[in-house]
C-alpha cells in the first residue's frame, strides 16, 4: 500500500455538475492556479448526470424576475428558505446555462434563438452527453483529475481544513492532498432508507446510488454546522424504474389520475390547490389515494398522439433509459396505457430540498478553508443542475479570493497514519459483518422508525427515539465490518458515512415538532404546521469528543 | 439482470489498459475476467444507467431490467456518434424501434 502526497491550491471533492463547473471556472479566472479534482467514479460519467438530462429545471425565462423566482421557491418550501442564497443562485442561472451551451450542450430553441419554454422555469435540452461535455471542458484545463479516488475525510487541524484524504481503488493508493482551500461537491445522499425495490432491482432508484452523503459525513465529523436535514426529499416517480415524472407531467402535460380515472388532485385535494398544488402535495395525495383504496395512481398519457409519444421517449432516452425498457416489455405504448406512479424512499439532498452545509452567501461553510456547492450545500432548494453550476462558480470566486495569504501546513504523520488505519480497517479483518448486512440493517431501521416507505413517510417521537438508540448500536458495530477487496471497502466506507448522516437526520426529525413539508416531514404527534414557533432553520453540530449532536436554531434572513 | 454482456461479441477492449466499460461505470461494476471478457460484479448494484452500453465500441452490452420489476423481455442498445446517439429497442415480441437523437453541438454548428 503506497501513500501519494499531492499539494495544490484548490481541491475540489466530487467531479459532478458543481465540481466540474468549478474546475473550469478556476481555470478561466487564473490558468496558473493549481487545482485537483478528486472523483469517486470517472468524471466522464459520474454522479446524478451519469445517464444524462433532458431538462434544465432552473432557468429565468423572459417575464420572470429574480424576485418572482425566489417567491416561488419560498412558497414551495412553506416559508423556510435562505432567500439570500436562492437569490444569488437565480442571478447566475442564465449565464451558467449559456456557458454550458457554449461547451457543446444542445438546447431546444425558438426561431428567434431564445430557449423554448418547457415549463415556467424549465428548458428542454438534449443532455444525454451533458457529463462528457463537462468532463471535456475540465480536461482542457490544467486541473489534475484523480478518477476512482474516494474521499474519506478532511484534513482538519481544529483551525482550518487543510486538504483531504482519499483512497484510490484502482491503484490501492492512499492519497494525502494538502490544499489552501477545499470545495466539497459530493452531491446528496441515497441508500439511507430502504428502497422501493429490493433484491436484484435494489439500485433501480431515482437518485445516484453512489452519492451516499460522504461529503455531509466528512463535514459532520469535523463539527461543521448542517442545516435542514429534516427537509427530506420524497420524489414522485414512475413505479418500479423510478424515472422522473416531471418529463411526463410538464413535458407531455399529463394529469394525475387514480384507479377510477378521476383527476384526484382536482377532485379531492382542492384545498391544497388541486392541480396547482405544491410538489410535496402531489406525493401526499398519491399516498392518500392508496390509503383510501383509490390507487394505484397514474399519469394519464393516453391523451398523447404518436408524435408526442415519440418525443416523450426521446426525452427519457436522454435521461432515464430504463423506462423505455419498461414500456417496451409491455408493448411500447404509453399512449395506450397510463403510467403508474409512486413515491420513492426519502433522499437527503440539497438540490431539490435543502439538506446540507450551513453556508454564507459566498459559499463558505462554518469551517475555515471549506466551501460547499451543489446538492451538498444547504438552505437553497430547487437549485437543480443549473443552480449547482452557479454555486460552483460562487464557491470558486470566494475560495480564490480567500487563499491569497494562506500557506500549506505540515501534517502530522500520526494524523495520516490514523486516517489510513481507520479507512482501511475493514480490509484487515478476516471475519465480521459484511457491508451489505450493515446497509440493510440501517435501511430497515430508517424505514421502520424514521418514516420510510413502509410507514407512508410519517414520523413520531417514540419511533424516532428508538431510531436514535438503534443507530447508536449500529454505529458501535462498525468496528466489526470486513471487506474482501477494494470494491467492498468502498461499500463499507459508504455504510459508515450513511450512518453518520442518518444520526444527524434523526436528531433533526426529533427536533422539529410540527408538520411542515407533507411527506418530507410529517409528524403524527404534531400534525399541524406551526408558523409561530417553527419559522426557523433547524441546524446541528456534531461534537466528536462527546459523540453528541447539538441542535441550534437559526432565524430566517431576508 | 440489468445488463447482459454477450461474450461472443465482447473483444475485451484488447490493447487498452482498462476496458471501456470498466472505465466508465459510475459504480465500478464492470471488469474483465481472466479470459478478457467483460462481466459485472454485482447485478443488484447496477443503476441501469446505460453508460457501459453506450461506451462499448462493439455493442456487446445490452440494457435489460431485472426480472423482479419486468417479466416481459425487452432490451436496449446504444451507439455513440460524434454528435448523436443511436438507440435500438426491442420489445417482448422482438419488435424493434430506433431513435437517433442529437447529443452535442460540434464546433461550427
Ligand atoms: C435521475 C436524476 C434526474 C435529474 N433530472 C434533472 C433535470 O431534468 N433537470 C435538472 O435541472 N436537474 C435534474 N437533476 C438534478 C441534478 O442532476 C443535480 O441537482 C446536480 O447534478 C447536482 O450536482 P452536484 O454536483 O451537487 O452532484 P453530482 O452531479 O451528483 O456530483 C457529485 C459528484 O461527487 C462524486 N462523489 C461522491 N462521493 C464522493 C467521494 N467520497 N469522493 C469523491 N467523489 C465523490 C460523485 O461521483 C459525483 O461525480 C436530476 C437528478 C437525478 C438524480
Ligand atoms: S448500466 Fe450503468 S451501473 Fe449498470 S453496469 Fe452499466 S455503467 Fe454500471
Ligand atoms: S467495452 Fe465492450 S468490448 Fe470492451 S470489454 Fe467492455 S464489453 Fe467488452
Amino acid at each position: 500500500m503506497s501513500i501519494s502526497h499531492i499539494d495544490t491550491d484548490i481541491l475540489i471533492i466530487g467531479g459532478g455538475a458543481a465540481g466540474c463547473f468549478a474546475a473550469v471556472e478556476i481555470y478561466k479566472k487564473s490558468p496558473t492556479c493549481n487545482v485537483v479534482v478528486m472523483e469517486k467514479a470517472h468524471i466522464e460519467r459520474s454522479g446524478c448526470l451519469a445517464m444524462g438530462l433532458n431538462a434544465i429545471n432552473a432557468y429565468l425565462h423572459a417575464g420572470q424576475t429574480p424576485d418572482s423566482y425566489v417567491a416561488y421557491v419560498e412558497r414551495q418550501f412553506e416559508g423556510i428558505i435562505r432567500k439570500d442564497l436562492v437569490y444569488s443562485i437565480v442571478q447566475g442561472l442564465n449565464k451558467a446555462v449559456k456557458d454550458v451551451e457554449d461547451m457543446g450542450l444542445p438546447i431546444e430553441k425558438n426561431e428567434d434563438g431564445t430557449y423554448k419554454m418547457r415549463g415556467k422555469r424549465s428548458i428542454r435540452i438534449f443532455g444525454e452527453r451533458l457529463k462528457p461535455i463537462l468532463a471535456e471542458a475540465v480536461q482542457k484545463t490544467s486541473a489534475l483529475v484523480l478518477n476512482r479516488v474516494v474521499a474519506t475525510n478532511f484534513i482538519y487541524d481544529g483551525d482550518r481544513v487543510r486538504g483531504a484524504f482519499g483512497y484510490g481503488v484502482k491503484n490501492s493508493t492512499f492519497y494525502v492532498i494538502r490544499a489552501k482551500a477545499v470545495i466539497v461537491a459530493t452531491g446528496g445522499a441515497s441508500g439511507i432508507y430502504k428502497p422501493n425495490n429490493t433484491g436484484e432491482a435494489r439500485h433501480l432508484i431515482w437518485y445516484c446510488p453512489w452519492n451516499v452523503g460522504t461529503g455531509y459525513a466528512m463535514g459532520i465529523r469535523i463539527g461543521a454546522e448542517m442545516t435542514s436535514f429534516e427537509n427530506r426529499f420524497v420524489a414522485l416517480r414512475v413505479k418500479d424504474v423510478n424515472a422522473p415524472t416531471g418529463t411526463i407531467a410538464i413535458g407531455a402535460r399529463a394529469k394525475q389520475i387514480n384507479a377510477r380515472t378521476e383527476d384526484y388532485l382536482e377532485l379531492y385535494y382542492k384545498h391544497l390547490g388541486g392541480n396547482k398544488c405544491l410538489t410535496q402535495h402531489r406525493v401526499l395525495a398519491t399516498i392518500e389515494e392508496k390509503k383510501m383504496g383509490r390507487g394505484p395512481c397514474y399519469l394519464d398519457t393516453t391523451t398523447l398522439n404518436e408524435s408526442d409519444e415519440r418525443r416523450l421517449k426521446e426525452d427519457f432516452l436522454n435521461m432515464n433509459p430504463q423506462i423505455i425498457l419498461l414500456w417496451a416489455s409491455k408493448g411500447m405504448n404509453p399512449r395506450h396505457k397510463p403510467v403508474e406512479i409512486q413515491g420513492t424512499e426519502p433522499f437527503i439532498v440539497g438540490g431539490h430540498c435543502q439538506a446540507g452545509y450551513w453556508i454564507d452567501k459566498e459559499r463558505r461553510t462554518t469551517i475555515p478553508g471549506l466551501y460547499a456547492a451543489g446538492e451538498v450545500a444547504g438552505g437553497a432548494p430547487k437549485k437543480y443542475v443549473s443552480g449547482s453550476w452557479v454555486e460552483g462558480r460562487i464557491a470558486v470566486t470566494t475560495a480564490m479570493e480567500d487563499i491569497k495569504d494562506v500557506t500549506l501546513k505540515d501534517i502530522d504523520t500520526e494524523v495520516i497514519q490514523g486516517e489510513k488505519a481507520r479507512a482501511l480497517a475493514p480490509l484487515t479483518k478476516k471475519t465480521g459483518i459484511s457491508p451489505q448486512e450493515v446497509r440493510e440493517r440501517l435501511q430497515k431501521i430508517m424505514d421502520e422508525y424514521a418514516g420510510g416507505i413502509s410507514m407512508n413517510y410519517a414520523l413520531h417521537e417514540e419511533r424516532l427515539l428508538e431510531a436514535r438508540r438503534l443507530l447508536k448500536c449500529l454505529r458501535d458495530r462498525i468496528k466489526d465490518m470486513t471487506a474482501v477487496n477494494n470494491y467492498n471497502l468502498v461499500e463499507a466506507l459508504e455504510c459508515i458515512d450513511r450512518i453518520d448522516v442518518a444520526r444527524v437526520l434523526v436528531e433533526h426529525l426529533i427536533y422539529r415538532k410540527e408538520s411542515r413539508w407533507a411527506c418530507y416531514q410529517t409528524r403524527l404527534d404534531y400534525p399541524e404546521k406551526d408558523n409561530c414557533r417553527w419559522l426557523t432553520f433547524v441546524n446541528s453540530l456534531y461534537d466528536s469528543t462527546t459523540d453528541e449532536i447539538k441542535m441550534v436554531e437559526r432565524p430566517l434572513c431576508s | 439482470m440489468s445488463i447482459f454482456i454477450d461474450e461472443n461479441i465482447c473483444n475485451g477492449c484488447k490493447g487498452l489498459p482498462e476496458a471501456r466499460c470498466e472505465r466508465i461505470c459510475p459504480g465500478d461494476l464492470c471488469y474483465r475476467k481472466e479470459n478478457m471478457k467483460a462481466t459485472i460484479r454485482d447485478q443488484s448494484a447496477c443503476w441501469t444507467c446505460a453508460c457501459c452500453v453506450k461506451e462499448c465500441p462493439v455493442q456487446a452490452i445490452e440494457l435489460r431490467l431485472p426480472f423482479q420489476v419486468c417479466s416481459g423481455g425487452s432490451s436496449l442498445k446504444a451507439r455513440l456518434k460524434r454528435d448523436k446517439t443511436i438507440w435500438t429497442i426491442w420489445d417482448a415480441e422482438g419488435h424493434q424501434e430506433e431513435f437517433i437523437i442529437q447529443a452535442r453541438y460540434l464546433k461550427g454548428d
